[in-house]
């Protein structure tokens, strides 16, 4: 069932601060992801937890990629992973298409992997190595009933032909590829069930420059072709720019700032995400010399124990009193611009 | 796309892309008949077995001599080729040597193998679960298997076996029943490391149920140590037969087995070497067969080795 204007549900999700319009297909409301640290042998007791993420909002749009930087340990791959309920969230929501998917059944949660995908960082870790091409991509064919025999057979070619590989490969085995090649497998095995949202889990990370644009315009070709929604994860923040509609910045288990692409890079509201930008390199020797850089000082706090207030105040150059103290909202402070910051701008 | 296309271009023009259609067990079977020890190992071993499945028919039709038949007269004979019942010499009662090593192989190579069957049924079956749901099915196996591994595993074969009456059934039952811990922690040490990696996660992500991902990834996974265990495994429960059988306790006279011949023939080894080296010989290929095809079928079973 999809939200449609009017209902009850529409009315609700517009009156929270990160609400789009009715054509979300994803809607994700204060999610946390906590993971409980414990001590003892026999009688385990929890001494603390590691908030990897710590009540996130955000929305995806359908047909949208939303990219999601941040530096490692914020809780980026941890969030695509919540969503897909990969780890059962702490609290929160995550509402995909009008369905609550915290609360599903394990039966219904399954039916539900049909229309949401992911695609992952390692391409030689995520294939497994004792099955063939054929297989892995007819896998998810064989466990949602799509196809069988020589359908099967028929639309694993198929798969293989989209994502550009010969369909003749079938037969071989994932060590016979190189990094790239497998990467397309892996798309292709998101591909096989034809799903509307695909996480992608930093995808092109562990793949060399030259590759890396293949795959990416690979997935820019998908998304055109089969209608797909992406969740974007990587840190890489010049590949985010290229692909994304909208950015979300995360640091320390929160998302400090979201806005569309041309807003988030060319008016960073919040400090992190100013620091973050002023790190990007410009390709052009004049405008590079006079560049000028933030340097953040000091290293990413324990998620275990976050500061108090602002997650970023100690390390903000901005910081007051008030940073300390208060937890700043996440607030619209320019039409579909969020920040969490109490001096946003510059 | 460009990208793709010309990719996809180029890839094509590769010949001879296309290959017969092959799973792992296909093409296990395809790398294995290539491997000339593994298969000669596994010849062997064919022969052995049925030799000893034709005990009756062979000490009927071409020793004419029963196992449990003796001549006083003919004590402690060397092997010689004049009379074929004699072949591998007599025993310290005038019994064919050559015939009770036939049956012997019975007792002997059926235990093994029924026992290390049981073994790997319960060891898989219980591994994988424990070490695939964890939590307290997991707390319950290990303690189990810890608390059984805290008796020393002689007294308790000695407890259960003076229980019950020994025979190859009983014997099957206890060595089966009592010896699959081994099995247990090493496949639930390895279910533990794999349903960690990223494989495992993506068939979660396409829907994969349990069961799937147990024995379609994991088990895959574990299954061609599990075959050099298993081989192992053979190995030491017929060891450990004849360990029994020394004490008393295993396969009981005149039932031959070759644990029994051997320890048995070790009190007379000064005045008949014949009777200690004949089932010693047959131990000991058994067991090096079993391990040859063990190993073969280990490299056979990894797509990433390939055989020339």
């Amino acid at each position: 069932m999809a939200v449609t204007p009017g209902t009850g549900e529409y009315t609700r999700a517009r009156s929270t601060a990160t609400a789009g319009s009715g054509k979300n297909l994803l809607d994700v409301k204060a999610l946390k992801m906590h993971f409980p640290l414990t001590q003892g042998i026999i009688f385990q007791r929890q001494v603390g937890a590691v908030r990897a993420v710590d009540g996130i909002d955000f929305f995806v749009e359908k047909g949208e990629t939303l990219g999601l930087v941040g530096e490692s340990g914020c809780g980026k791959s941890t969030t695509g992973r919540a969503i897909l309920q990969l780890y059962k969230p702490t609290a929160g929501t995550v509402n995909f298409d009008g369905t609550e998917l915290t609360t599903l059944g394990g039966e219904q949660m399954r039916k539900m992997r049909r229309r949401m995908q992911m695609i992952f960082q390692d391409p030689y870790a995520s294939l497994n190595p004792r099955m063939t091409v054929g297989n892995i991509i007819g896998e998810p064919l064989e466990v949602h009933n799509l196809a069988r025999g020589g359908e099967k057979t028929q639309r694993v070619q198929e798969l293989l032909r989209v994502v550009g590989l010969n369909p003749y490969f079938t037969n071989r085995y994932p060590h016979e590829f190189s990094g790239g090649q497998r990467q397309r497998i892996g798309i292709a095995r998101a591909l096989a069930v034809e799903p509307e949202f695909i996480v992608c889990d930093e995808p092109i990370s562990a793949l060399d420059v030259s590759i890396q644009a293949q795959v990416i315009n690979l997935l820019e070709e998908l998304q055109d072709r089969f209608k797909l929604t992406y969740l974007f994860i990587a840190h890489d923040l010049s590949v985010v720019r290229h692909i994304s509609d909208r950015v979300a910045v995360m640091y320390l288990g929160k998302i400090v700032e979201l806005a569309d692409r041309v807003d988030l890079y060319e008016r960073p509201l919040h400090p992190y995400s100013q620091a973050l930008l002023s790190a990007v390199p410009i390709p052009d020797p004049a405008v590079e010399s006079k560049r000028k850089r933030i340097i953040l000082t000091g290293d990413v706090p324990s998620p275990v124990n976050p500061p108090s207030g602002c997650r970023f105040h100690t390390r903000c150059w901005k910081a007051q009193q008030i940073c300390s103290e208060v937890d700043p909202e996440f607030i619209e402070h320019e039409p579909r611009h969020w920040a969490a910051c109490h001096f946003p701008g510059a | 796309m460009a990208t793709t296309a010309a990719t996809a271009g180029r890839i094509a023009a590769t010949p001879g892309a296309a290959r017969a259609s092959r799973s792992l067990w296909s093409n296990a079977w395809w790398k294995l008949r290539r491997d000339r020890l593994t298969i000669g190992a596994f010849i062997l071993l064919t022969i052995f077995a049925l030799l000893a499945a034709a005990a009756p028919l062979l000490s009927e039709y071409v020793f004419h001599y029963r196992f449990a038949q003796q001549d006083l007269l003919h004590t402690y004979e060397k092997p010689q080729f004049d009379n074929l019942a004699y072949l591998l010499g007599t025993d310290e009662i005038g019994r064919s040597q050559v015939v009770r090593l036939l049956y012997g192989g019975q007792v002997s190579l059926g235990v093994g193998f029924v026992a290390a069957l049981v073994n790997l049924t319960v060891g898989i079956a219980v591994g994988l679960t424990a070490g695939y749901f964890r939590g307290v099915i997991d707390d319950g196996v290990t303690f189990v298997i810890t608390t059984l591994n805290g008796i020393p595993q002689i007294y308790l074969f000695l407890i259960i076996a003076a229980l019950w009456q020994p025979g190859p059934y009983v014997l099957i039952a206890i060595i089966g029943l009592l010896n699959w811990t081994g099995i247990t922690l090493y496949v639930r040490g390895q279910t533990f490391s794999l349903r960690e990696r990223e494989f495992i996660t993506a068939a979660h992500t396409i829907g994969a149920r349990d069961r799937r991902i147990m024995f379609r990834h994991i088990l895959p996974n574990v299954l061609p140590l599990i075959f050099v265990l298993a081989a192992i495994d053979v190995g030491a429960i017929i060891l450990l037969e004849s360990a029994l059988s020394f004490l008393g306790f295993g396969i009981l006279p005149p039932t031959p087995s070759w644990g029994n011949m051997l320890t048995n023939g070790a009190s007379y080894f000064v005045r008949a070497w014949w009777l200690v080296v004949s089932p010693g010989v047959m131990i000991f290929l058994t067991v090096l067969c079993l391990y040859l095809i063990g190993d073969g079928l280990r490299d056979a079973l990894d797509p990433r080795l390939k055989t020339h």
